[in-house]
């Protein structure tokens, strides 16, 4: 590993501007991945959380919390999947 | 000359299968004739023999149909979407088992994962709930849907773009997006560990090859994750449609 990276620091060959292009494509490609998985993991955190909070408090309706968090998961996993799609279309095309 | 890079196939190739038959009929096709003919047989073989008190495939087949029946339906719409019970049941076992290729060896590639099968399910789920909406309600529907009561005039200018938007176009989108970008996902997480453990096997570095057995594991678990994801994704698209027909029934909201 360090011998490698030794040995690109050393060499200076040119690189062509594709090439640094399609380098900056894939660092846009994970950071906007990486950006759009923030917002869905806070939410989907406060879905269940508090779907949780609401079968522990009335176990008897835990049937419909449970359909109804499975719904809110499902809308809100739709942006951070949306960012997925993203980044296979940025790193892949 | 040490083995840093790890070489990691085209998505294009991932994806993409040669086909074997007449029309490039290929693994994808293959797997998507194989989920309808299980699902006819299961439908077929449930249906059979009538008993009271069914076993075997009858008792799987009655669980799943009451389950759809108390947990999809009668939450979502009520009464009155009883009628679309054969719809919605058929559109669960054919995901599901679209869905279950991908763990199942030798195939190990969901059909979902390719944008086309996912989309015609959501465009015709699309269809049916603005015919449902337009049968029920007549032309007053699409006023109906796109403008919720109570809402001041100034208002509408921006209401009435937003909720057309969100109602005849986003939906469908949205709904085919989810179940295909979570079945690529998991194939993508499969083919990752699956290339990582070959790699580290394959090692020129003798002390790397024990190294294997993290990603082999980690394979395997994931084999046991995506079994249950295939079955929570069938089930998202199922009540997803069930909301959106229940949204058309019942208008007033």
């Amino acid at each position: 590993m360090i011998d490698l990276l030794a040995q690109a620091a050393s060499s200076s060959t040119a690189v062509a501007p594709t090439e640094i292009l399609k380098g900056l494509g894939a660092v846009g490609a994970g950071i906007g991945y990486g950006a759009a998985a923030i917002g869905p993991g806070i939410g989907i955190g406060i879905v269940v959380g508090n779907a949780i909070t609401a079968m522990a408090r009335q176990p008897e309706s835990a049937g419909v919390a449970r359909t109804t968090m499975f719904l809110g998961i499902a809308f809100t996993e739709a942006l951070a999947l949306i960012g997925f799609v993203v980044f296979i279309l940025l790193k892949y095309t | 000359m040490l083995e840093a890079a790890l070489k990691f196939p085209p998505i294009g190739e991932l994806v993409k299968w040669p086909s074997f038959g007449p029309g490039g009929f290929n693994k994808v096709a293959l797997i998507c004739v194989a989920a309808t003919f299980f699902t006819l047989l299961l439908f077929f073989l449930a249906g059979r023999n009538k008993e009271l008190v069914p076993t075997g495939v009858g008792n799987l087949v009655e669980s799943v149909v009451e389950f759809i029946t108390d947990g999809v339906i009668l939450q979502t719409m009520g009464q009155e979407g009883m009628k679309y019970l054969w719809y919605l049941t058929s559109l669960f076992f054919f995901i599901f088992f679209c869905n279950i290729f991908e763990i199942i060896p030798f195939m190990q590639f969901p059909a979902s994962a390719r944008m086309a099968i996912p989309l015609l399910l959501a465009l015709i789920t699309w269809v049916m709930y603005i015919v449902v909406g337009l049968k029920k309600h007549g032309i007053s529907y699409i006023s109906k849907s796109v403008k919720p009561p109570g809402v001041p005039f100034a208002l509408l200018f921006l209401i009435i773009p937003i909720e057309l938007l969100s109602t005849f176009i986003v939906r469908p989108f949205s709904l085919a997006v989810r179940l295909f970008a979570n079945m690529l996902a998991g194939h993508l997480l499969l083919v990752t560990f699956a290339v990582l453990t070959g790699a580290l096997l394959g090692s020129s570095i003798v002390f790397m090859k024990p190294v294997a057995i993290l990603p082999l594991a980690m394979d395997i678990a994931i084999t046991g994750f995506e079994a249950f994801v295939a079955i929570l994704q069938a089930f998202i698209f199922t009540i997803l449609t069930a909301v959106y027909l229940g949204s058309s029934i019942h208008i007033e909201h």
